[in-house]
């Protein structure tokens, strides 16, 4: 993992600027499935260009957090908050248009060529001709080294590559807020790192994100925040250094001794 | 050995097969490929039309799709032929004269069109919920969703279903003879009867039989290639030739290799 510093400096050479944050911010959510309590109300902060990292056992609602930020799923009770703003009486598909999503299992659309993947919603949202969406694409697949893919089938690239492809389709769309759904939980160990350092240089260069992650290490140098969550609840939050060095709550501890 | 020999000329006289080809190339070929291919285009609209209805979210498009493809699936296509070629013949009769083509195609596209819709909706059930979740993250609507990126990938997987009823369909367009054509109007079943009915005996039904299989024949094999194509992942198939694929890459790092490519496999895994 590069440092942040380092790494910064590299990747601001490539993309020129760094990124138009939000804030994002959760005030107590509620959601079930059924008569199952998935989230009991989370309070999460995520100041503009800050990335939390949330952590914890598989079940504990993680990844359902993340889909109510972006409106995939609407909470029960609650509010979600970009910059202070509620976002649950906005158009969700304009919503989603400024928060980028990266997935496990890539997604990408197996039937478009690497470009087609990445100018797709350009073309649809923001009408860009197609020559104004392909050399925006390409430049973001420049951004993750993927460039001389970009005819190739999303079936005819490894894991990692594929994974970097579907961090360039969101970036593409120039979000405000980029979230992380365990994205390299699907990936052979040797394809993690590629990934997790893009991931850090987004980080490092002014994105907000929030990262559901089973990386303890990305978590520890990478977030400005860790927040623990469990059956539905965030246990404990706070600086990493705090969380891994000094874990309060009970189950926290013995989440970590299992996982470290 | 009497009886052989009449069996052979029943089946192989090549005077009866001369004296009925030239009509069944320039008018039955014509003909049934004619029923066939307008047939096809408008039940594969249909279907696709009734694919969509019967996965909307809407019962009131949902049901009448379904009790459509009910219909049109459990009746035998004889009956649907003859109960619109003949049943609207008045209304054809003053809409375009007395001709049983446009009702014939009509008939077997409605058919058609009930298994078609079948074959869409299952293509498009089967791709996976996550794709649709990926599409709407990035803010398109579930219309454009649907367009852009489930239902070419559901059709794709189901090619080889619809090829296969396209052959249905094309062995069933020689039902149209109930309605009663004239001669120009013949296709290759009809053609073949009449001059079995002349010569006594079964040679021109055989090679209208042979015009049959010479069509649907190649379409069974065009059907396995799709099939095959689409399994190994597109354009030649096989694992990725690029074997530097990462050395210029400044992100990725030593040991990222491209995986096999195994169709749809890697991305849905």
């Amino acid at each position: 993992m590069p440092e942040r510093s380092q790494s910064s400096g590299v990747a601001t050479a490539v993309t020129g600027t760094g990124y138009e944050s939000v804030s994002v911010a959760t005030r107590d959510v509620h959601l079930a499935f059924g008569r199952n309590q998935v989230l009991r109300g989370i309070d999460l902060e995520v100041g503009r260009g800050e990335t939390a990292c949330v952590i914890g056992p598989s079940g504990s609602g993680k990844s359902t957090l993340l889909r109510t930020i972006n409106r995939l799923l609407e909470p029960d009770q609650g509010d979600i908050l970009l910059d202070g703003v509620s976002v649950l009486d906005q158009d969700p598909d304009a919503l989603r248009q400024r928060i980028g999503m990266v997935f496990q299992q890539f997604n990408l659309f197996p039937h478009m060529t690497v470009l087609r993947n990445v100018t797709l919603a350009l073309r649809q949202l923001k009408r860009l001709s197609r020559d104004e969406a392909t050399e925006l694409a390409l430049h973001h697949l420049d951004v993750v080294g993927l460039r001389h893919k970009a005819d190739a089938r999303p079936g005819r690239l490894s894991g990692g590559q594929q994974q970097r492809v579907a961090i360039a389709r969101a970036l593409a769309m120039s979000p405000r807020v980029m979230l992380f759904d365990e994205a390299t939980s699907a990936l052979d160990p040797e394809l993690v790192k590629g990934v997790l350092s893009l991931m850090a240089d987004l980080a490092a260069q002014g994105m907000t994100m929030v990262v559901v992650t089973h990386e303890m290490g990305f978590a520890r140098q990478v977030a400005d925040q860790v927040v623990f969550m469990d059956r539905g609840r965030v246990v404990e939050a706070g600086p990493p250094a705090e969380l891994f060095e000094a874990p309060r709550s009970g189950r926290l501890q013995q989440f970590l001794s299992q996982v470290l | 050995m009497e009886t052989l020999r009449t069996l052979w000329e029943t089946f192989f006289d090549l005077e009866s097969m001369r004296e009925a080809l030239p009509e069944m190339l320039t008018v039955g070929l014509r003909n049934t490929l004619l029923l066939a291919l307008i047939s096809a285009i408008l039940g594969t609209l249909l279907g696709m039309l009734l694919a969509i209805a019967g996965l909307s979210r809407t019962r009131w498009l949902r049901w009448p799709a379904r009790i459509y493809t009910d219909v049109f699936r459990g009746l035998p296509a004889a009956v649907t032929i003859l109960l619109i070629g003949v049943g609207l013949a008045p209304l054809g009769l003053t809409w375009w004269g007395p001709n049983p083509y446009p009702l014939g195609i009509l008939a077997l596209s409605l058919i058609a069109a009930a298994y078609i819709g079948e074959i869409f909706r299952s293509g498009i059930q089967s791709v996976e919920a996550s794709q649709l979740e990926a599409t709407r993250a990035l803010g398109l609507s579930h219309g454009a969703a649907m367009r852009l990126v489930i239902i070419p990938q559901g059709v794709r997987r189901v090619l080889p279903a619809w090829v296969n009823q396209l052959i249905a369909l094309i062995k069933d367009s020689s039902l149209v003879y109930f309605l009663g054509l004239v001669a120009s109007q013949r296709e290759l079943f009809r053609i073949g009867q009449d001059y079995a009915a002349n010569t006594g005996n079964e040679s021109a039904l055989l090679l209208a039989g042979l015009f049959y299989l010479a069509i649907t024949v190649p379409l069974t094999h065009l059907v396995n290639w799709v099939d095959r194509r689409l399994r190994d992942g597109r354009a030649g198939g096989g694992p990725d030739a690029d074997s530097d694929s990462d050395s210029d890459d400044p992100v990725a790092l030593a040991g990222e290799t491209a995986l096999p490519a195994t169709g749809k496999g890697a991305s849905h895994a």
